[in-house]
């Protein structure tokens, strides 16, 4: 007998008798009269930073100004003018020297600051971990209350991937001190972009 | 296997040699435990959310073998290798299989308490395989060889000038830096290299849904994507209870599970495998490891309803002054105590006593374990299998003798506290363990039950 | 109406001025209380052992002694959550009756707030006083609300040390953290059981309280252990003593 079956034979023997799977739809979840501003006290809180702009140029001019270090800027959004597109087709690896990557967030959620994104946005999976900075480009409409909208939304998308992304990476490993960029990016902005772009 | 002590009371006992750092252990989990209350006030919904999350639980234990079943084949549908291991030795096994399968000696692995319980650094380490923890917390006590002391904040214990010397040591920072800002670029810089150059990583799953056979895995760092996104092969480990029927129900869980842990609205990063990279292998190993046993066990079973948050842990008086090791089990505080007996009764038999029943745990659990009644259910198996020592058995009969005879009980009474008055020294000395900090109570001349009897004499 | 008087059995030995001020207190709100002379003990410290399985005698005697009272009241917030959740009798017939018993057992405060609902005292109580809540009253028998959860607050013993003229009641900086006491815990794992009990004393010492009170003697018993060997001016004093007080 397989471990397969041993383990599908305990469960069935132990499990207890059916209890009723309750339905989520009926919880009331918190709603925000705006969430724009609650999303950017959130996500200002968790150390991340939201600014707007008019066009995506502006964006691109703005990463370049603010993100001195490196060199290398990339973003996922297609028909970009200023800036290199990635076509999906390079090796994860050699995007380990991306200062900053500009990709466009699918929605994002107000209670937690959290955005979005699937494959499609990033194109190459480690792309929003392995740059040093993640911009990000946000339709004010498309935030939404709490996650039970996300997923309400998200439905049942095929998506090979998808990840939600709430503020630069960080740890508190250490005493309990907030350390903003632990092995993912070192910031993250958040553009509201409020024309189809 | 260190000497010394190995359980909890006399490894309490020595954390507690130093009260100025079991203070500092205290205050700081004391502040996390404040950090989620402030969390979920923010959730006016708060309470239903957890009876929510409770009850989607309980269901799913109910029906965990369809919801397995189900599991695997979409798994399989989307390309993920479905593995089932019955103890740790076999996912032990298995992973290490994985491994040679692709000749590769080196690994990133992110956090993944599983494999804590299952031992299997070591397991690797013995196997020539170099296993890098990616985690900040988890890659400290690896280079000081330890286990973590707690399952979210793995170093918690650790202080930061200590922290300082150890990356001194095995980094390079300069000596005498503490600063934490500065340690962390170390390790940032340090494991990037090992991320952009291991072909191999493994997580761990936070849950893991039925309908469409994906993985969520959560992290503030990033370290699982950075490594799991660079690999040939991703390998995540997990124990069969942290699955979930739906992905609508990731709406419940992700409220609740960083903002009990650490007060957060959510992790940084809330990752979805659905499917490999293109070329890559994903593989998921199913752990028994014992859960079927709980499963069955009809006043425990609801302890694998655990979403692993460890607000258990920074409620519990107990654990913020006796540190998680004190545990000595992967995992520590009022939930490691009701699992591990599961286990190992005999070796874990002295956990469920380490507690006051006080019941603060159950009360931030976001997915409403009774723990402390398991305490105290588990403190019943345990006696009944023949776990107590016996001379406090002795001392039960004997205050079962006593109290079962209102003569006894009266004359015991009296006769104990002429002791006290006549011969304090009798109960005030070293022997006797309360004495050890506190003085005792006054022994009264008269107890309620002789001054009523007099009265009532009185009133005749 | 009838009320059994249930006095825990180290209140009986070591606190008697405890058990007469709930006795006094009973009186003067009009019931009629007679204390059962048979009784020892609740069987709380064997069954938190381990040894729920020796306390079947303990068990029937609790029976046999407080069968048939209108209300059983107990100045102690463990002792009657004990008997709430785990009493038995060990032969069937008696079961009906311990049944009885489970649900008519009240502690001393929530007696007086819900069934006598009483609205005003005769007490008095000059001095400033820290309220420990101890923890099987306030999350088992619910008598107050507890930190964890996100609700309403609420205290029963609160509302009532409300009505004592000139008491000042001081706000902790960890409101109901356990106190370490815990039963046979405060002596298998004294080291933690203690810090745990300085934590506490040094949470109300620190907001200059004169009386630490609750509605658990047991509780109090361990916090004025240690604030005796501190040779603290600080004293305990249980909530009956307070609520009965009319100096």
């Amino acid at each position: 007998m397989s471990s397969r079956d041993k383990i599908l034979a305990a469960v069935k023997k132990n499990q207890p008798p059916l209890e009723a799977l309750p339905d989520t739809g009926s919880l009331a979840a918190i709603q925000f009269g705006n969430t724009v501003d609650k999303f950017t006290a959130v996500l200002e809180g968790i150390g991340g930073r939201v600014l707007k702009a008019n066009t995506l140029n502006e964006v691109f001019a703005w990463v370049r100004a603010n993100f001195t270090e490196g060199h290398r800027f990339i973003t996922t959004i297609e028909g970009a003018a200023d800036m290199t597109v990635l076509s999906g087709d390079e090796a994860a690896l050699s995007l380990e020297d991306l200062e900053a990557a500009v990709i466009r967030a699918e929605f994002a959620v107000a209670e937690n600051a959290a955005i979005w994104v699937t494959h499609a946005s990033v194109k190459i999976r480690v792309l929003p971990f392995i740059c040093q900075h993640l911009v990000v480009v946000l339709h004010p409409n498309d935030i939404l209350n709490n996650m039970h909208e996300a997923y309400a939304r998200i439905g049942k998308d095929g998506y090979g991937f998808g990840v939600f992304i709430a503020g630069p990476s960080k740890t508190a490993d250490i005493e309990q001190s907030l350390v903003l960029g632990a092995h993912g990016p070192k910031s993250m902005t958040v553009f509201l972009l409020p024309k189809a772009q | 296997m260190k000497d010394g002590p190995h359980n909890h009371v006399d490894l309490a006992e020595q954390f507690n040699a130093d009260e100025a750092r079991v203070n500092w252990h205290d205050e700081t989990l004391w502040w996390v435990r404040q950090k989620r209350d402030k969390a979920a006030w923010q959730v006016p919904e708060w309470e239903q959310l957890r009876e929510m999350a409770s009850q989607v639980k309980l269901h799913t234990l109910s029906n965990l073998h369809d919801y397995l079943v189900q599991f695997e084949q979409n798994a399989q549908r989307n390309g993920i290798t479905v593995h089932w291991a019955a103890d740790a030795e076999e996912h032990n096994t298995i992973v290490h299989g994985i491994l040679q399968k692709h000749g590769a000696k080196k690994l990133v692995k992110s956090k993944s308490m599983l494999t804590e319980e299952c031992h299997l650094n070591e397991y690797l380490h013995e196997q020539g395989i170099d296993v890098i923890d990616t985690d900040l917390g988890e890659r400290i006590v690896q280079l000081a060889g330890e286990g973590p002391s707690h399952i979210v904040l793995p170093c918690i214990h650790w202080k930061k000038e200590e922290i300082g010397v150890l990356f001194h040591e095995h980094l390079g920072t300069p000596e005498g830096c503490a600063d934490p800002q500065l340690l962390t670029n170390a390790a940032r810089l340090d494991l990037r290299e090992k991320f952009l150059t291991r072909r191999v990583a493994i997580t761990g799953v936070n849950f893991a849904i039925a309908e469409t056979g994906e993985l969520v895995v959560c992290t503030n760092e990033g370290n699982a994507d950075m490594g799991a996104h660079l690999a040939d092969v991703h390998i995540a480990c997990m124990g069969i209870e942290k699955l979930i029927p739906q992905r609508k129900h990731l709406g419940v869980f992700l409220r609740l599970l960083a903002r009990s842990a650490t007060g957060q609205p959510i992790t940084t990063y809330s990752s979805h495998f659905v499917k490999p990279l293109p070329g890559q292998e994903l593989h998921i190993v199913l752990v028994d490891n014992g859960r079927t046993t709980q499963l069955g066990r009809e006043d425990f079973r609801s302890s694998l309803k655990c979403i692993r948050c460890g607000a258990c842990m920074n409620t519990c008086p107990v654990y913020r002054r006796s540190g998680g090791h004190s545990y000595h089990n992967a995992i520590a505080g009022p939930i490691g105590a009701i699992l591990a007996p599961n286990l190992d009764m005999k070796q874990y038999a002295d956990l469920p006593f380490a507690s006051t029943l006080c019941g603060s745990c159950s009360n931030v659990c976001p997915v409403k374990i009774d723990i402390h009644q398991q305490l105290y259910k588990w403190r019943q198996v345990l006696t009944q299998e023949g776990h107590s020592p016996a001379a406090k058995t002795v001392a039960m009969k004997g205050m079962a003798a006593v109290l079962s005879k209102p003569g006894v009980y009266r004359f015991s009474g009296k006769v104990g506290r002429w002791f006290m008055r006549v011969m304090p020294w009798l109960v005030n000395n070293k022997l006797n363990p309360w004495y050890k900090q506190r003085d005792m109570p006054a022994p009264p001349k008269q107890s309620f039950g002789e001054w009523y009897k007099n009265r009532e004499a009185g009133k005749k | 109406m009838t009320v059994g008087l249930f006095i825990p059995c180290y209140v009986d030995q070591f606190y008697p001025q405890v058990g007469i001020a709930t006795l006094e207190l009973l009186e003067k709100l009009g019931c009629k209380v007679h204390y059962p002379f048979g009784q020892t003990c609740c069987g709380q410290p064997m069954a938190n052992s381990g040894y729920e399985h020796l306390a079947h005698s303990c068990n029937d005697l609790f029976v046999k002694n407080f069968d048939g009272f209108d209300y059983i009241v107990c100045p102690s917030g463990s002792c009657t959550l004990h008997i709430k959740d785990h009493l038995h009798a060990t032969h069937a017939q008696a079961e009906a009756s311990a049944q009885s018993i489970r649900r008519k057992i009240y502690e001393l405060s929530e007696f007086l707030t819900d069934v006598l609902k009483v609205q005003h005292l005769q007490a008095r109580f000059p001095y400033k006083v820290g309220m420990h809540q101890s923890c099987h009253g306030q999350r088992g028998l619910h008598i107050s609300q507890m930190t964890e959860l996100i609700a309403d607050g609420y205290s029963k013993p609160g509302q009532l040390l409300n009505m004592v003229e000139g008491i000042e009641l001081v706000e902790l900086d960890r409101k109901d953290e356990c106190c370490g006491f815990g039963g046979t815990f405060c002596v298998a794992e004294e080291a933690v059981s203690v810090k745990m009990g300085k934590d506490r004393v040094a949470d109300h010492l620190h907001h200059n309280v004169q009386y630490i009170t609750g509605v658990d003697m047991s509780c109090l018993m361990h916090m004025e252990g240690i604030l005796k060997r501190q040779k603290s001016h600080v004293k305990v004093v249980h909530i009956a003593e307070i609520l009965n007080n009319q100096q």
